[in-house]
């Protein structure tokens, strides 16, 4: 029963991770490049999601159930479209003047815009900590026969993965933006001469990424609600670890790793030490690495001479 | 699948012997004028001078290195041109970038074959359809009655595109899988979709057998007669360019050395001295 309760916080956890994973991914598969400061989205995320909820609830009578939806939804989608804004600007000033320059050096910008956001939040909003609220109240739990419980926190957060996940499978595979991403992925000299506009395509990558590290933000914070200036590159590399864990560019494997590392971190956490469950999680990363350098599901990509 | 196969609705070929009237002088599709690039200090090609009519074949050969593939990449704005002027169908290509000089028209291959290869053969074809299909995100993931209107406009035109080359039945398959032969054809499918008025094709024999050459060239003049289009070809099999271009212009360091049709080349003693290297005493 333990295990099992276990289990459903891990699937849960991982489900957040899944979603910021699939950020790096699809990132990393379409320009090449490791955005660092992706974590940092997610904190600006929730930080708006936070002032946008707390703006908002004094409108609201107490106990409503308009005020318990309306703040909520009003905050994730207007840190969905900050987010996506913020990520569109992000490489439009920071990436892409470095089209051209070697993968190191976009790699260092990236650290350095990740940094900037933390200090320029910091600065805005100073580094005391905030209690986000969550957008569902975590005394709502649905019980299970056999003394399981879960909460709707959980189930929403599965369900809000399972709907990105189907919806991106589908963008990619059907329209012509996704297959401009996948074309992009593989060749961007030859999608260029094919009439694909590959600007367009790396910033429509960097907007979908971002909004899915805001909607990722709230729901993070909702279960781990301390909201400092640095709370996204905790949640950041860890997502990180499970889109290389999953095999970085592929979208199951975002998925796969996501949920892996949330069920490994908690299971760890439950039954061997919560102070080296962190430890534990980056341990299993470096013996997959071993086994498979190209991630669980990655391609081995040959070299051709 | 075989009986579901669209009707072809090309024109039948005619014969590769038949060449028709040279008619690079009225009004060329593509003109450069005095087109150059250095790259650092380096001359990679100086005074590049050519016109192709509007559906003429012509061919663009010289030794290893003499800048033909770099010729490609100026005509595409893969690099920007240092000096000089690239008239498309009159219109000055100056400002565009590669995606617009696509859109304007000029499509190419590659010497080394860029497909996308995980991508199925189908969808390599419709790739380069890609201006041409309006459906939005909405309706292209709900599959709404649009999409599927624009989705069989594109499939049919797809399958019909490979079926110059016969390949409609490989239409699901991965591009990646496929053979050799058959990647090289798909390149030049892939190309055609984007609905190109000049089409650059990078060595398309290159790695080819006698008879694959002899099959691409009759299928190289069919797409010329049904597209009506002009063609560019970069090309070291003398069969080939001499078999089926029109027009022929040889580059040499950079330089154009000779510019004429097939027999004129095959006897100016610039081109003999720029092959064999050195003149009577090699």
């Amino acid at each position: 029963m333990v295990f099992l309760n276990y289990l459903i916080s891990g699937i849960g956890l991982g489900s957040i991770y899944a979603i910021i994973a699939l950020g790096y991914t699809m990132v990393y598969g379409i320009a090449k490049m490791l955005n660092f400061a992706h974590g940092d989205v997610i904190m600006v995320g929730a930080y708006i999601c936070y002032f946008s909820m707390s703006g908002l609830s004094a409108h609201f009578e107490e106990g409503s159930l308009a005020a318990a939806v309306v703040p909520a939804l009003a905050g994730t989608v207007l840190a969905m479209v900050v987010c996506t804004v913020l990520g569109v600007v992000i490489e439009r000033l920071a990436y892409k003047p470095l089209r051209q320059a070697g993968s190191l050096a976009v790699l260092i910008t990236a650290i350095g815009v990740s940094y900037f956001l933390q200090n320029a939040a910091q600065l805005l909003w100073s580094s005391s900590p905030k209690m986000f609220t969550p957008i569902l109240s975590r005394d709502l739990q649905l019980s299970l026969p056999g003394g399981l419980s879960v909460s709707a926190l959980t189930i929403l957060t599965v369900v809000v993965c399972i709907v990105i996940m189907v919806g991106l499978t589908l963008f990619t595979g059907r329209t012509k933006m996704g297959k401009a991403m996948r074309a992009c992925s593989e060749d961007k000299a030859a999608a260029q001469l094919m009439g694909i506009d590959v600007n367009r395509t790396i910033s429509m990558t960097f907007a979908i990424g971002s909004a899915l590290a805001a909607v990722a933000g709230v729901l993070y914070l909702s279960t781990y609600p301390s909201l400092v200036p640095t709370t996204g590159s905790m949640p950041g590399i860890k997502a990180f670890t499970a889109a290389v864990f999953g095999g970085i560019g592929s979208i199951p494997g975002a998925l796969l790793g996501g949920l892996l590392l949330g069920i490994i971190e908690i299971l760890a956490g439950g039954y061997i030490s919560t102070q080296l469950q962190t430890a534990i999680v980056f341990a299993v990363l470096i013996v997959v690495l071993l086994v498979k350098p190209a991630g669980l599901l990655g391609k081995v990509v040959r070299e051709k001479v | 699948m075989s009986n579901k196969r669209p009707e072809t609705k090309l024109v039948p070929v005619p014969s590769v012997n038949k060449i028709p009237e040279r008619d690079v002088d009225k009004s060329p599709i593509l003109e450069a004028q005095h087109l150059g690039i250095d790259f650092g200090g380096l001359t990679a090609v100086n005074e590049f001078n050519m016109a192709i009519g509007r559906t003429e074949i012509a061919g663009l050969i010289g030794p290893n290195g003499a800048g033909k593939t770099t010729v490609f990449n100026l005509l595409t704005k893969v690099y920007q041109p240092t000096r000089g002027t690239i008239l498309l169908d009159g219109m000055d290509t100056h400002n565009m970038n590669t995606v617009q000089v696509n859109r304007a028209g000029i499509a190419r291959t590659f010497q080394n074959i860029r497909l996308f290869d995980n991508l199925s053969v189908e969808d390599n074809v419709k790739i380069g359809m890609h201006n041409a299909i309006h459906s939005g995100v909405l309706s292209s993931v709900l599959r709404l009655p649009s999409y599927w209107r624009e989705e069989k406009i594109a499939h049919e035109r797809a399958l019909e595109l490979l079926s110059i080359f016969d390949m409609q039945d490989l239409a699901g398959a991965k591009a990646g899988s496929l053979p050799y032969g058959a990647q090289r054809r798909l390149e030049i499918v892939r190309a055609l979709g984007t609905n190109p008025s000049l089409l650059l094709l990078d060595e398309p024999a290159a790695g080819m057998n006698p008879s694959e050459t002899a099959e691409l060239m009759e299928n190289i003049v069919k797409i010329r007669d049904t597209f009506q289009i002009a063609i560019l070809l970069i090309e070291h099999d003398m069969s080939l360019v001499m078999g089926i271009c029109e027009g022929i212009c040889v580059l040499n360091f950079g330089q154009i050395i000779a510019k004429g049709t097939p027999t004129e080349i095959q006897n100016n003693p610039e081109v003999i001295k720029a092959y064999l290297g050195g003149g009577k005493e090699a």
